[in-house]
C-alpha cells in the first residue's frame, strides 16, 4: 500500500473488502442460525442422528437420522456428475476446437439456455416424460443385478436413477461453460508446439488442451455437484418414497429422499419449533456436506496447479 | 376455495379476500398468531394440542369450527380387465399394510364373487408429502379395521407402498401401472380416469357419489369444542345403508366475535356465501361434495351469530 492513493482508490478498497466481509459474515450467520435451531431438536432425538435410517418427527419421542438421506443425496449427485462431466467436456471441446465458426455461438447459447429452464419444469418433464422412457434402460441394467447398485426394487418410474439423469441435464450448462472458458485459454504456444510435433487434432487436445484445462473442469464439476446436492423441487417431484421401515437398498433403481426433497416435502406441515428444528438439522448436514465438497474441490485444484 | 373467492368477489367487488394456500398446519398457526382472520383446514382445531385455547386467546372470544365442504377420498385402482371391485375395511387395511400382496388372494375373491382377478402383484401408491388426505384415510382404517391397522393416524403415511408427491402424481402413477391401487382425493380419481373401488362396511357395496357421501356426513354427530362449535365426529365404521364412509371434512375456522366490527361483518358475509346452496353446488364439479341440508342449516344458523 506504499503507492500513492486517491480518494477513489480508498473508497473502492473499502467497498470491495466490505462486500467480501459481508459474504463471509452471511455464511457464518446461516451456520449459526442452522446450528441454534437444530440443537434443541437434536437433544430430543432418541435415535442416532447420523446412523438412524428413518425420519419420524410428528410423534414423541422423535426418532430421526440422516443415513438414508445421505446415501440418496450423494448417489443421485454422483450419477448426475458421471453423466454430465463427459458430455460437458465433449461439448466444450466441440465449441472450442471442432465447430466451424458459424456453429460456435448457437451451440453455446443452446447449452446456456438449459440453465434458464426453471427446476420445476425439469421436475415435471422428468417424471411425466423422461422417466417412462428410462424404464427400458432400467430393465436392461437389471441383467447386471449381481451388482447391488442395479437391483430391481419394483419401482417403475421415479427412481434415484431418474432423478440423477434429470440432475445431469440441469448441471450440464455450468460445467460446460467453465470447461469452455478454460479450454479457450489454452496458451497458443502449447497448441502450436503440439502441431509442430506432427500431432493430430486429438493428440493436440490430449497433450495440450486437456492437461491445461483439468483444474477448470474439476472446479466446474464441483459447482455442478453443489447444485445437484441441493436441488429440491425437481427431485421432490421425481423421487418415489419407499415405505417407512423398508429394508435398506444400495440400488440406484430404488426410491428415497434427498436432504432437500425431505425438507421440501415436509416443512410446510411441520408443527412447532422442535419438528422444524429436526428438518433444520437435516439442512445443517446438507450445508456441511456442500461445504466439504467445495473444500475438497479447492484442494484438488490447488494441488494440480502446484504440480 | 379459489373458485369460491372468485365467485364471491365478482358478486361483492368492494371486499378483498386474500387466501394463501399453505398446508392445514400453516393455516392454524397463522390463525392463532393473528395473521389471518379466518383459516381453512382439513381438521378442526385440536383441543389436546392446545389449539382451541390458543385460537380463542387470539380472537378474545370463543372460536368456531364450521364444516364447509366434504372431500371424499376414493380408492382408485388399475387392474386390466377389472372394472368392478369391492373392498371391505379389513381387505383395504390388509392391502395397504402389505398383508395381502396379490390380486387373486382368496380373501379379495370372497368379497368379489363373479369377478375374475388376475394373479398379479398388488402395487400400492401413497403420498410422499404430509397430507390431510393421508390422515383421514388412516382414520378410516383405524376406526373400521382396528385389528389390522394399528398405527395412530397422522399426516405421514404409515402403511406400505411407493410414495409420490401430491394427489396428481399418485393418480398418474396408478393410471400408468397395471395392478396398482391408491387412495386419492375424489377429484384426482376422476381426472385420471381411475376405476374406483366400492366400499362394503357391512351393509353392502357402496359406490362413491355425492349422495352416498352426504349420507355419511348426515349421520355424523356434532362434537363441539365449545359453545357454537360445529366440529363433526364422523362414524367411519358406519353401517348405514348406502353411505360411503371414507370422507374428509374441511373446516373454516372463525372467531365468534371480531375485535374489528368491519372484519366481523366481512367474514360473516363471506361465510354465509360459502354455506349458501348455490356455492355448495358449485364445488360439486371440482370433486367435492356439498354438505347435507341438515348440516348446512346448522352452519348457517351459527354464521348468523358471528359479529
Amino acid at each position: 500500500m506504499a503507492t500513492s492513493t486517491t480518494a477513489g482508490d480508498r473508497i473502492l478498497a473499502r467497498l470491495t473488502s466490505g462486500s467480501a466481509l459481508f459474504v463471509v459474515v452471511l455464511v457464518a450467520l446461516v451456520a449459526v442460525f442452522l446450528t441454534t435451531r437444530a440443537i434443541p431438536a437434536l437433544t430430543q432425538d432418541s435415535a442416532n442422528f447420523l446412523f438412524h435410517r428413518g425420519f419420524q418427527v410428528s410423534t414423541r419421542p422423535m426418532m430421526f437420522g440422516v443415513l438414508d438421506l445421505l446415501w440418496v443425496t450423494v448417489i443421485s449427485s454422483v450419477i448426475a456428475l458421471a453423466l454430465a462431466v463427459p458430455v460437458a467436456i465433449g461439448v466444450a471441446l466441440f465449441i472450442t476446437h471442432y465447430a466451424p465458426a458459424a456453429l460456435r455461438k448457437p451451440v453455446g447459447h443452446a447449452i446456456d439456455l438449459l440453465a434458464a429452464i426453471p427446476s420445476i419444469v425439469y421436475g415435471i418433464w422428468g417424471i411425466y416424460v423422461l422417466a417412462p422412457h428410462l424404464e427400458g434402460v432400467q430393465r436392461a441394467l437389471y441383467h447386471l443385478d449381481f451388482i447391488p447398485l442395479f437391483a430391481d426394487e419394483g419401482i417403475a418410474t421415479g427412481t434415484i436413477f431418474d432423478a440423477g439423469v434429470v440432475l445431469a441435464v440441469m448441471i450440464l450448462p455450468i460445467i460446460t461453460a467453465i470447461s469452455r472458458e478454460v479450454f479457450q485459454r489454452t496458451p497458443r504456444g502449447h497448441i502450436e508446439a503440439a502441431w509442430a510435433l506432427g500431432a493430430t487434432r486429438w493428440e493436440m487436445i490430449r497433450t495440450a488442451v486437456l492437461p491445461y484445462g483439468r483444474a477448470g473442469v474439476v472446479s466446474g464439476a464441483m459447482l455442478g455437484l453443489g447444485r445437484a446436492l441441493g436441488e429440491t423441487i425437481a427431485v421432490m417431484l421425481i423421487l418415489t418414497k419407499p415405505a417407512d421401515g423398508a429394508p435398506f437398498s444400495w440400488s440406484i433403481f430404488g426410491g428415497g429422499q434427498t436432504f432437500a426433497s425431505l425438507i421440501g416435502l415436509n416443512m410446510q406441515e411441520a408443527n412447532g419449533r422442535l419438528e422444524t428444528g429436526a428438518y433444520i438439522a437435516a439442512g445443517l448436514v446438507l450445508f456441511v456436506l456442500t461445504f466439504a465438497v467445495n473444500a475438497a474441490a479447492r484442494a484438488v485444484v490447488n494441488r494440480k496447479q502446484v504440480s | 376455495m379459489t373458485q369460491w373467492i372468485k365467485d364471491y368477489q365478482s358478486a361483492c367487488p368492494e371486499a378483498t379476500i386474500s387466501y394463501s394456500g399453505g398446508g392445514s398446519g400453516q393455516g392454524i398457526t397463522d390463525f392463532t398468531s393473528k395473521q389471518v382472520d379466518f383459516a381453512g383446514s382439513d381438521a378442526a382445531l385440536d383441543a389436546s394440542k392446545g389449539e382451541v385455547a390458543k385460537a380463542a386467546a387470539a380472537c378474545a372470544s370463543p372460536t368456531i369450527d364450521l364444516p364447509m365442504v366434504t372431500g371424499p377420498i376414493a380408492i382408485g385402482y388399475n387392474i386390466k380387465g377389472v372394472s368392478d371391485l369391492t373392498l371391505t375395511p379389513e381387505l383395504t387395511a390388509k392391502i395397504f399394510t402389505g398383508k395381502i400382496t396379490t390380486w387373486n388372494d382368496p380373501a379379495i375373491a370372497a368379497a368379489n364373487t363373479g369377478v375374475s382377478l388376475p394373479s398379479i402383484k398388488i402395487t400400492v401408491f401413497n403420498r410422499s408429502d404430509q397430507s390431510g388426505t393421508t390422515q383421514n384415510f388412516e382414520r378410516y382404517l383405524a376406526a373400521s379395521a382396528p385389528g389390522v391397522w394399528t398405527s395412530k393416524p397422522s399426516k405421514q403415511w404409515a402403511g406400505i407402498g411407493q410414495g409420490k408427491k401430491g394427489n396428481q402424481l399418485v393418480g398418474q402413477a396408478v393410471q400408468s401401472t397395471d395392478g396398482s391401487i391408491a387412495y386419492v382425493e375424489w377429484a384426482y380419481a376422476i381426472q385420471n380416469n381411475l376405476a374406483q373401488a366400492k366400499i362394503d362396511n357391512g351393509a353392502g357395496p357402496v359406490e362413491l357419489t355425492a349422495d352416498s357421501v352426504g349420507k355419511t356426513i348426515a349421520t355424523a354427530k356434532v362434537a363441539p369444542n365449545g359453545p357454537g362449535d360445529l366440529t363433526l365426529e364422523l362414524d367411519y365404521a358406519t353401517k348405514e345403508q348406502g353411505a360411503y364412509p371414507i370422507v374428509l371434512v374441511t373446516y373454516e375456522i372463525v372467531c365468534s366475535k371480531y375485535a374489528d366490527a368491519r372484519t366481523g361483518a366481512l367474514v360473516k358475509s363471506f361465510m354465509s356465501y360459502l354455506a349458501s346452496p348455490e356455492a355448495q353446488q358449485s364445488v360439486h364439479n371440482l370433486g367435492y361434495a356439498a354438505l347435507p341440508d341438515s348440516v348446512q342449516r346448522q352452519v348457517q344458523a351459527e354464521i348468523a351469530k358471528i359479529s
